[in-house]
């Protein structure tokens, strides 16, 4: 059980009012809250110990190096990669996705070649491989879900053949809140020599995640979702893959030797790490993953799984509101919605004005939201920080704008 | 919700749109959309040889805002002059919709007027 009124302390956002209301902040999936712990740990680099990182002789610049440097040793342990070197800093999942279909995909797929997508896949992990297969002449291919809101895994022996090379999918749907069988997935993409990219966005936040265990060869995720700074994330790929990719970007930090007509790489990871990397929101992610650590993944997830379970309950028992996706204990902590046939940016609208943060649209999934045959979803977020009561008050706020909008 | 930008005057030209409808033939039709959210409003408008308005009607589908402002801008259009109407901003919309609306849901407001003008533009051809 989480101690979730002493973990809202360390959150000092949690305190605000807004519309005159106490925030009700429910928009986690797209971005989460930072606690004391994290901005401390920012705050201290830059008031204590901060220098650009790397060959730096002097004790400042070996002192933030070893900060830096001690946060990819952190997420590293998280997800439980074999080796630190195995963890490249990015911006976010979008670049993490974006670098794999630059290096390694430039290198491995080809013309006829497949890549397998799924129906609930984020933009961001469908566009960039769109580019790739125009610039290739490689096909997409997606598994789609059933009405329930599951993958329909009874279709991916039809779909996996020679042809792919790689399957590309989300350990949980940012819209469906479905969890995926990732190991089974990839165990599949292997038997037929495929390798397996998992979009870890939206997992890796929420519940344990163990590379080794489920196999895949890359996993991405972003530090702004797990209560780490916006403008750093991880990509995990196996040390074998990132041996061979080409680099990504060129520029400092990237090199071992420059001459003028070409230049040899730098050791994994920081062949993959071009420029002056994030410094102090890696050090910043360092801290959230030790506080995600110390509280427990097992707990966050456990908590959320039982306040999601509440909130579904209390929403699918208003008249007029369907929930998408499947019941309570096959998701995680994201409940998608209709209510009545109020537009979700409306309704997104009136429940600001009631203190309650919400996101409405299609959060960047429009292949799932046209498969639903929905333009748009209204979507409440649930983290470690989110409670029960919080569940009513969304509740009762949808009640009242019912009353509202009336008709 | 005494601020709210949902008062009784918006909720009631979007329970009760004025002039929601289709022209059996209309000289100048706009129509625009917007992917991110779905809504898409459609302007149709008669007028006479002197270019004043005649008829005006709006279709389409979309959120509270954008709906009940094409209710109040069809309302407005009626027996106004082309060339008044291609100067209605978009101040004047907000005037007639006499809310307050955040930056996120401007766009919303908008929409009819951008329906508007591209059928006022049509009407150079
Ligand atoms: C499943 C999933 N994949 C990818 C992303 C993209 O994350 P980011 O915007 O941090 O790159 C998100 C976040 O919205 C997501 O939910």
């Amino acid at each position: 059980m989480l101690d979730v009124e002493r973990i809202r302390r360390d959150f000092p956002i949690l305190c605000r009012q807004v519309h005159g209301k106490p925030l009700v902040f429910l928009d986690s999936a797209a971005s989460s809250q930072k606690p004391l712990q994290v901005l401390a740990a920012m705050e201290e680099t830059y008031r204590q110990c901060y220098a650009n990182v790397h060959r730096g002789v002097y004790t400042l610049s070996e002192e933030a190096t070893c900060s830096y440097e001690e946060a990819r040793d952190k997420v590293a342990s998280f997800i439980n990669a074999r080796a630190r070197e195995e963890i490249i800093f990015t911006r976010n999942t979008t670049e993490s996705i974006n670098l794999v279909a630059y290096t390694w995909g430039r290198t491995h797929i080809g013309p006829g070649d497949r890549i397998l997508l799924t129906e609930m896949e984020h933009h961001s992990n469908i566009v960039p491989w769109q580019l790739l297969a125009q610039e290739k002449g490689a096909e997409l291919v997606y598994l789609p879900i059933t009405d329930e809101g599951f993958l329909d895994l009874d279709r991916l022996d039809d779909l996996l053949d020679e042809r792919v090379k790689l399957v590309a999918f989300t350990m949980m749907s940012n819209v469906l809140g479905t969890i995926i069988p990732v190991k089974e997935i990839v165990e599949k993409a292997h038997q037929v020599g495929a390798i397996a990219l998992v979009d870890g966005a939206q997992a890796v936040p929420h519940m344990p995640v163990d590379v080794q265990d489920l196999g895949c060869d890359f996993l991405a995720f972003s530090g702004h979702k797990m209560c780490g700074p916006t403008g750093i994330g991880v990509l995990y790929g196996r040390e074998e893959l990132l041996e061979e990719m080409p680099p990504f970007l060129g520029g400092g930090d990237m090199i071992r030797r420059v001459e003028l007509d070409h230049s040899t790489w730098n050791d994994l990871p920081w062949k993959f790490e071009a420029g002056t990397p994030a410094i102090v929101e890696g050090i910043g992610l360092g801290a959230a993953v030790d506080y995600l650590t110390e509280i427990g993944m097992e707990a966050i997830a456990a908590h959320e799984q039982e306040v999601v379970a509440y909130a579904m309950e209390r929403l699918s028992a208003l008249p007029g509101l369907k929930i998408v996706g499947p019941p309570a204990e096959h998701r995680g902590g994201v409940i998608a919605f209709t209510f009545r046939n109020i537009h979700p940016h409306d309704l997104a609208h009136l429940l600001d004005l009631e203190g309650i943060a919400v996101r409405a649209g299609h959060h960047c999934a429009q292949p799932l939201h046209r498969r639903l045959g929905l333009v748009a979803t209204t979507r409440a977020s649930f983290y470690l920080y989110n409670t029960s009561e919080e569940a009513d008050r969304l509740a009762e706020a949808l009640e009242k704008v019912a009353r509202i909008v009336g008709k | 919700m005494a601020s709210s930008p949902y008062r009784e005057r918006v909720l009631d030209h979007y329970h009760h749109p004025r002039h929601r409808r289709r022209l059996k033939a209309p000289d100048l039709i706009g129509e625009k959309d917007n992917p991110v959210c779905g809504d898409r409003v459609r302007i149709e408008l008669r007028v006479d040889d002197e270019g004043r308005v005649l008829e005006a009607a709006f279709s389409g589908d979309g959120c509270i805002i954008s709906m009940a402002t094409a209710s109040m801008l069809v309302e407005h259009v009626y027996g106004r002059s082309v060339s008044e109407l291609r100067r209605l901003t978009q101040e004047d919309v907000l005037r007639m919709l006499g809310i307050d609306l955040g930056p996120a849901r401007l766009h919303c407001a908008l929409l009819p007027l951008e329906a508007l003008h591209s059928a006022l533009e049509a009407s150079r051809e």
